[in-house]
């Protein structure tokens, strides 16, 4: 699934970071350049483009009236979808989203949920018949790595700058009202940050090619006060407690810095 | 029912019957890919990436003599009004078939045998005429991967709305008109690659529209070529 890096890359690598350093020159706590433009998509109610180094991404954040499910008949539906478009890696296939498009928007979408982003109560229009889905989908169209962090930093920006209709009801009929947009409930801000484990050491925004050869990557979701909302280990390595209780340390300053993307 | 008011022959949007929308082309967007070409018509916005000349892991559908184009034509969920569902679907599925037909005559595919050149065409919002819109991105991304081509094919659509024979119809044209024709020429020598056609013209008034959408496909020509040079300079 991942490239081939040849041993010298690899080695490489591993010494830099051995030394304190990076091929790109960053430090190990550093992210890439970061630039985010909100509501690129007219026709999306909500919209977003994230830029991490060389890493791209759009985000549609888009309503839908459609039943709620049965055991929360009160509450709004999140929907996170991502493609991982093959025009963004020699690596990605078209057809079906396999496991890391799945698990990049199971990721995404835990951390926004249970960041408890959006008000999902507020989204109901008839209780246990017609409530708002909001589809967050996520298009990947330059891939050189950490793609999470990128589609929760756009997906939260997407939810923000969201417009939907004002929805009434009179005799159980829904009217929109188109003429009359209101945000969407935003409650938090949820963001995450992703280490990649090379050589022993723990590096902040993996590139493409720090992915490739590390051993193991954790991404921790946090929100605005610092509590955590979701975590992912990925990759074949164990971790420690420590390691990990340090690294929650690393991601609260490190998702504070995002947060000023958001603003 | 939306009714298209004309004022001394103008279009709804203001437009005269051979005015394009405004158009932007740009060489070299993504950072991966081979070759890349982003282009905006109007409220159409184009994302076209190219990879290859690479290896055909499909042994049987590979070429001893030459290589093939393979493209994928897909719109984004939030690329129109109400969400479209992920993944192909009928329509872009004949897309994808007559585009990589119509840039095929443009590129030298006798210069790598058993090899796939993949054209990927994402559209991230939609306002009428994607599929010309996605063709004429997709030659300039077929320049930018550095393939020996012949020509750089562009594409255009004319057809008749309001009783009016016009060029480069909007969405609303598009739905509300009365006939509809994309075209896609090689400008240097004014073949055509690409046509399809729906609705109702008489013969008169089909010559005028392929002259109509040549005329534009000549224009757009210019902005493809700028593009060219914008990135490599002249």
């Amino acid at each position: 699934m991942n490239s081939i890096v040849p041993e010298i890359t690899r080695r490489s690598i591993i010494n830099l970071i051995n030394n304190e350093e990076r091929a790109d020159g960053r430090s190990l706590n550093e992210y890439r350049e970061i630039s985010l433009e909100n509501g690129v998509i007219e026709k999306s109610e909500g919209s977003a483009r994230v830029k991490i180094g060389n890493t791209q991404l759009l985000i549609g954040a888009k309503p839908q009236i459609a039943e709620p499910f049965p055991d929360t008949p009160t509450m709004g539906v999140l929907m996170t979808n991502s493609e991982l478009l093959p025009m963004a890696s020699p690596t990605f296939e078209p057809g079906p989203p396999d496991e890391r498009s799945v698990e990049l928007a199971r990721v995404v979408d835990r951390c926004i949920r249970q960041g408890e982003v959006v008000d999902l109560e507020k989204l109901c229009i008839i209780e246990g018949e017609k409530v708002w889905m909001i589809f967050l989908d996520i298009h990947v169209l330059d891939y050189d790595g950490n793609l999470m962090d990128a589609a929760v930093l756009g997906c939260v920006a997407a939810l923000m700058n969201a417009k939907i209709p004002n929805a009434s009801v009179v005799d159980n009929e829904i009217i929109l009202d188109q003429e009359k947009m209101s945000p969407l409930p935003i409650n938090e801000k949820a963001l995450m940050c992703t280490f990649a484990k090379i050589g022993g050491k723990f590096v902040v925004d993996p590139s493409l090619l720090e992915e490739d050869v590390m051993d193991t990557r954790i991404s921790i979701g946090m929100r605005e006060d610092g509590s955590i909302c979701a975590m992912q280990k990925g990759g074949t390595e164990p971790i420690t407690k420590d390691e990990l209780m340090n690294l929650i340390n690393i991601a609260r300053e490190k998702t504070g810095e995002l947060l000023k993307y958001l603003e | 029912m939306i009714i298209i008011i004309i004022n001394n022959n103008k279009r709804a949007d203001g437009r005269d019957f051979n005015e394009l929308r405004p158009l932007k082309i740009e060489a070299g967007v993504l950072e991966r890919a081979d070759g890349s070409a982003y282009l905006e018509l109007g409220g159409n916005k184009v994302l076209v990436a190219v990879y290859g000349p690479r290896e055909f892991y499909i042994r049987r559908m590979q070429r001893p003599d030459r290589a093939i184009i393979r493209c994928r034509y897909n719109m984004a969920p939030f690329s129109v009004e109400d969400r479209k569902r992920p993944g192909p679907d009928r329509r872009s599925v004949e897309i994808s078939k007559i585009t990589s037909e119509a840039l095929k005559p443009a590129v030298f595919l006798e210069k790598f045998p058993r090899s796939t050149i993949d054209v990927f065409i994402e559209i991230l919002q939609a306002e009428g005429g994607t599929r010309c819109a996605g063709i004429t991105a997709a030659s300039v991304a077929l320049a930018d991967a550095g393939l020996p081509m012949k020509d750089l094919i562009v594409s255009c659509a004319a057809g008749k709305a309001n009783g009016q024979v016009v060029l480069d119809l909007s969405e609303i044209e598009d739905k509300e008109g009365e006939a509809d024709l994309p075209v896609a020429i090689m400008p240097r020598t004014g073949e055509i690659t690409l046509l399809q056609m729906d609705g109702h013209l008489t013969p008169e008034e089909f010559e005028k529209a392929l002259d109509l959408a040549i005329e534009g496909c000549n224009k757009i020509n210019q902005k493809q070529k700028e593009a060219i040079k914008k990135r490599y300079g002249e």
